[in-house]
């Protein structure tokens, strides 16, 4: 039974061991109280930025095109999650309830935004496509910098001037422009952010080993090769950049119900540039290498506090390391062996 | 279909109903390809310019001639790689003027590359799946929730996979990454994928280039092969003359993006003109010499 796996799935069953592993892990370190308050308020960023990672990593990994507006769609999922999980407040008793709804709401929204996005933009290939997803993620900003939203008993009231919102009494604003949104209930725990991931994770693996994942794949490879076998190029573009983009909502929404205040600027370039490098550090398609690299980049800027002023100097150090480290052919020569001796074993 | 008018645009000049040399076998069905005054420019350049052919249902047809005389341009247009400036192109006698590249495939054409275009890194066995893509019935719901639709499919995927590899016995190399291939393994998966999806007319750009001459001739026995099994067309570029005049019934000349001859490969042998496109003109000194 074990060689009917192939080597796909020994490394999706691998991937979801690892992650299941460190939650237990983590988890039970958490409620025998033996963890720091530092790390313990880590956990669900740590859990938003890996789906991030790995949402990332199915639009520049697996589908092999360069997206640099990834926070804008964790935006639209984090201010339209908020903005749901408000509106429940008093509909819905239950936390859990509450949260899975902004989760999905989030995820729904920036999947629609990514269509939007994907009809102009998948029809381009290579830096225009970067290009045009670094300005959507500055666009977005401005656009919730600039948004007002009101909930009283007639429904939702939008505006882009503050005093134009013309709510009734009771009125309660849920996005105030550049103030962002104020006041959050923090529902978003560890456990629910560690089910993102594994439904994440479960997704994608059965994406990629799927007939849609190997069309996404066969696009990376060689797109006129794939036109030339019938695959329709846009339509898997489109699937897998939507997909993308409603995990990264989904994060958002997650992210942001895990702070009492959350402003749009939090998710510019830089965040979209981190996540990025989540990615590249963890290796293209490499959805392991994602999570434990977006992991521990969450946590390292927070461990490095004691460095004090020196600290983005020894992140930026680390991140030079690790790198050299991952390409240094000593240690490719090494996994190279591993990996043979391991193959040998099986035969 | 009943009004001729619509099958066939209307253009100026006279249909000339290019000389058929279409095999006795395939001479009472209509032919699988049709090109018409077809034409590209590129610029100001005339690429290819009023190519007329017709190949028919189970035809082995060679298309030949020197070095950038337009003869994978020819394989773009009828693939829609380019869209053409002028003229038609019937395929099963449905006009193909309004398709993409992907809807030629489903409707019937299938290409392999001159500089080979595998998906270098995915397993031969997945490009051969990519090949089957549109004839493997789920959708991406199914595949993410694991139905047993998908179940079924992929293992339906998997033998047909199997089964088409078996053609160039390759059946061994189905866990292998197509890019680590060795080079005439890399065109024969080429053509594996081709097939997969299940083609009316297979077009080859030069299959046997890189090929030493054993492997050649095992490659005419396996074109052949292919067309007997399959009961398709068969269009090939290629330079080596050994492939091109054993296999082919139909050969079909260019030089300079123009047809300079048609014919058997007898008739193309003797042809003059092809001869002096091959080797030259001989000039007056040559001829005053002799």
């Amino acid at each position: 039974m074990k060689n009917k796996l192939s080597k796909a799935s020994r490394r999706a069953f691998l991937t979801c061991a690892v992650v299941v592993a460190a939650f237990v892990a983590l988890q039970s370190l958490a409620s025998a109280g033996a963890m720091s308050s530092m790390l313990r308020g880590l956990l669900v960023p740590i859990c938003a930025y890996v789906v991030m990672a790995i949402s990332l990593n199915l639009t520049v990994g697996v589908l092999g095109e360069l997206s640099l507006g990834h926070a804008g769609f964790m935006s639209v999922g984090a201010f339209t999650g908020v903005t749901a999980a408000a509106a429940l407040q008093n509909l819905v008793a239950s936390k859990e309830l509450r949260l899975i709804a902004a989760l999905l709401v989030g995820a729904i929204f920036a999947g629609i935004v990514g269509f939007l996005v994907g009809i102009p933009v998948l029809r381009l290939n290579g830096d225009y496509l970067a290009i045009v997803t670094l300005a959507f993620g500055e666009i977005i900003k401005s656009v919730f910098n600039n948004l007002y939203l009101g909930l009283d008993g007639h429904g939702f009231h939008l505006s882009l001037l503050d005093n134009k919102l013309r709510m009734e009494e009771g009125g309660r604003l849920i996005i105030g422009g550049p103030m962002g949104v104020g006041g959050i209930q923090k529902i978003a725990n560890f456990a629910t952010g560690f089910a993102l991931i594994m439904l994440c994770l479960v997704v994608i693996f059965n994406l990629v080993n799927s007939r849609a994942g190997r069309a996404i794949m066969a696009i990376r490879d060689n797109r006129i090769a794939a036109e030339s076998v019938g695959i329709p190029v846009t339509k898997y573009k489109m699937t897998a950049f939507v997909t993308s983009a409603a995990m990264a909502g989904a994060a958002g929404a997650l992210f942001a119900l895990n702070f009492s205040t959350i402003v749009a600027n939090k998710f510019d370039f830089n965040t979209s540039i981190l996540v990025l490098v989540f990615v590249v550090l963890g290796g293209l398609g490499n959805m392991l290498g994602s999570i434990v690299a977006a992991a521990a980049l969450t946590v390292l800027p927070e461990a490095l506090r004691q460095f004090a002023d020196y600290r983005m100097l020894v992140y930026a150090i680390v991140l030079i390391a690790v790198m050299l480290l991952r390409n240094s052919p000593g240690i490719r020569a090494f996994t190279e062996r591993a990996r043979i001796r391991k193959g040998g074993e099986a035969e | 279909m009943s009004d001729p008018n619509k099958r066939r645009p209307q253009t100026k000049m006279v249909p000339v109903q290019p000389r058929a040399i279409v095999p006795d076998r395939d001479a009472d069905k209509s032919p699988i390809l049709e090109c018409h005054h077809l034409g590209v420019d590129f610029g100001g350049l005339t690429a290819v310019n009023d190519f007329n052919l017709m190949i028919g249902r189970t035809e082995i047809a060679g298309l030949i001639g020197p070095n950038g005389a337009g003869k994978t341009t020819v394989f773009n247009l009828l693939t829609k790689v380019y869209q053409p400036t002028r003229g038609t192109i019937l395929l099963d006698g449905a006009d193909t003027s309004r398709m993409t590249t992907e809807q030629i495939n489903r409707a019937g054409i299938a290409r392999t590359f001159q500089n080979i275009r595998l998906f270098g890194n995915l397993s031969v066995e997945d490009n051969v799946k990519l090949g089957l893509h549109n004839h493997i019935e789920y959708g991406m719901w199914s595949g993410v929730l694991r139905t047993p639709r998908y179940w079924r499919e992929e293992r339906r995927a998997h033998e047909s996979a199997m089964e088409l590899l078996k053609i160039f016995e390759m059946q061994d190399l189905a866990g292998a990454k197509a890019g680590s291939l060795p080079y005439g393994a890399q065109r024969r998966l080429e053509i594996v994928r081709a097939l997969a999806t299940n083609p009316s007319l297979l077009l080859l750009d030069e299959p046997a280039a890189g090929m030493n001459p054993s492997e050649t001739a095992e490659l005419m026995d396996n074109i052949v092969r292919i067309r007997d099994l399959f009961q398709i067309a068969v269009m090939l570029i290629e330079h080596d003359m050994s492939l091109v005049m054993g296999i082919c019934e139909g050969i079909c000349v260019l030089n300079f993006g123009q047809v300079i001859a048609k014919g058997t490969p007898d008739e193309i042998k003797s042809d003059l003109v092809v001869i002096e496109a091959y080797l030259g003109r001989k000039d007056k000194k040559q001829k005053e010499a002799e």
